[in-house]
């Protein structure tokens, strides 16, 4: 196994509605900045993977005409996911490791969820034949698994606004938030209930945003960062796609994922988890076994900002940039996918 | 298997389950400038200032050098036919009458050519490097379509070497 680090990350501010400009253009200048941060040129990456998703965007190929945004003539060697980008990192990664003449990958994600409705959106990626006709959309079903917590004596109401209450507070360092502020969970439960028991605090804000990973192995980290947050372990699970099929409560596919890379070998001080919806970030906490002095999205995590196809890469990226700094050592990112939580990705991410 | 089971058993071959989604696409700062500058009679370029081709229509990175843009400016609405083809096939929906020019016409003191139509002239006499000019509607909007084709000038052809490097 190489050695693989992430050395730069760079994103978008998050916004509800950007009408000025597409994703390429979004995305163009946050791939400068990720470049200009590694210390690399564009004919220096060896490997590029992207995450985005039609459906969102709304047009069959919009991943080809995101790659004008990074100049990809002469040809490049290139890939895509329609996934989240974390999925593209992971891409990366193996061709890092399958292939030693790839010494540097650049990843990147981007959504413009405000074009469409994205309740509606992720509607069509169900099942076709007995989901997709029901238009169960995410947040009735995110709503169906908070109950099934509230059910099980798991969770309250008040624990799901504490969890959006941390988040926001967080969400003030960043300077890429879209939301953020100090709210008492008193306050946040007065609201009305978008799909009982989840309200507005609960559920991803809607953004539109790109976002940009650049790895680099062995010497080529070290050489280009002084801190390189090194990929020590690095797996993904998938459940069932029907709900109704699996236990709400619970994701084995992330505690799994989380064992296979390796969290519980050491102490983790930062975790960045791809909880769009509240419960989820409780469910995520005890899967992946994170102890009460580990410090959640520091970020905000997803309620500041959830530029989807981008919001798991960003999870790797913000615990990369505290590693880089040198203000965390071992941190996790966690990366989802599918409806409540179906598939996971976990990754330890270390300064040493 | 008696008949009635295998009646049964038959294949569910069709659902029905409409699905409809809206969008509202956002055409970027690009061609949002470009499409106004349509809606004037003007075409819009730009230049890139590290590899010094002017992109029509005017875009915000350059998909070769990946850096920002110049400011757009107004091309001629004037060029040369890089490379056509005659279309003969009839398809559903089709707006004009078979056979007619698709043409790539690359504007003068440009470097990407601009894909429209050739009238004006028997579909046979349309050549690479024959000069051509834009004809618009009277009513001008935010689509290419403002220009209904180009059509010959009746000036002589530029010569192959000097549009070689764009085929």
């Amino acid at each position: 196994m190489r050695d693989i680090a992430i050395i730069a990350f760079a994103q978008s501010a998050n916004k509800r509605n950007e009408q000025i400009y597409n994703e390429a253009e979004i995305l163009a200048p946050v791939a400068r900045e990720a470049l200009q941060k590694a210390g690399l040129k564009k004919e220096e990456i060896d490997f590029t993977c992207s995450g985005s998703s039609d459906y969102l965007a709304g047009q069959p190929f919009s991943f080809v005409i995101a790659l004008n945004a990074i100049g990809a003539w002469p040809p490049i060697q290139e890939s895509h996911v329609e996934a989240d980008a974390a999925w593209a990192l992971y891409e990366c990664w193996i061709a890092m490791q399958a292939d030693e003449s790839i010494n540097t990958s650049l990843v990147y994600g981007f959504g413009k969820q405000s074009m469409g409705s994205p309740r509606d959106v992720m509607n069509i990626l169900n099942d076709p034949y007995v989901e997709t006709p029901l238009w169960c959309d995410t947040i009735s079903m995110a709503a169906l698994q908070g109950r099934a917590l509230i059910d099980a004596g798991l969770a309250t109401e008040r624990d799901f606004a504490a969890v959006a209450a941390r988040n926001l507070k967080h969400a003030k360092s960043n300077p890429k938030a879209q939301c953020k502020g100090d709210f008492t969970v008193d306050e946040l439960l007065r609201s009305p209930t978008l799909a009982s028991p989840l309200r507005k605090h609960d559920c991803p804000p809607i953004t539109d945003g790109a976002c940009v990973v650049i790895l680099a192995a062995g010497d080529t980290a070290k050489k280009l960062c002084k801190r390189p947050a090194w990929i020590r372990g690095i797996d993904h699970r998938i459940d069932v796609q029907a709900i109704g099929r699996r236990d709400l409560t619970r994701a084995p596919s992330a505690q799994i994922a989380a064992e296979k890379a390796g969290v519980g070998a050491g102490k983790v001080d930062i975790a960045e988890l791809h909880a769009l919806f509240t419960p989820q970030d409780i469910i995520l906490r005890k899967e992946l076994g994170l102890a009460s002095d580990c410090v959640i999205n520091p970020s905000g995590g997803v309620h500041q900002g959830n530029p989807m196809m981008g919001t798991g890469l960003v999870r790797f990226g913000e615990v990369a940039d505290r590693i880089i700094r040198g203000e965390a050592n071992r941190g996790v990112a966690h990366a989802t996918q599918g409806p409540c939580l179906q598939q996971n990705m976990v990754a330890v991410l270390e300064g040493k | 298997m008696s008949e009635a089971q295998s009646t049964e058993k038959k294949p569910v071959t069709y659902i029905n389950t409409p699905v409809a989604v809206k969008y509202d696409y956002t055409a970027g700062k690009a061609t949002s400038d470009f499409m106004r500058a349509v809606a004037q009679g003007k075409i819009l370029g730009n230049r890139c200032p590290q590899c010094n081709r002017v992109y029509v229509p005017n875009f915000l990175v350059c998909v070769q050098c990946a850096v920002p843009m110049g400011e757009p400016f107004e091309v001629p609405d004037s060029g040369i036919v890089l490379t056509f083809c005659i279309v003969n096939i009839k398809f559903y929906d089709q707006v004009l009458e078979v056979p007619y020019v698709s043409a790539y016409v690359l504007l003068d003191g440009t470097d990407l050519p601009l894909m429209h139509l050739v009238q004006e002239c028997n579909v046979n006499d349309v050549r690479m490097g024959m000069r051509v000019k834009a004809v618009w509607k009277e009513e001008l909007s935010p689509s290419l379509e403002s220009i209904r084709y180009f059509k010959p000038t009746g000036e002589p052809d530029a010569a192959l070497e000097t549009f070689k490097e764009y085929l």
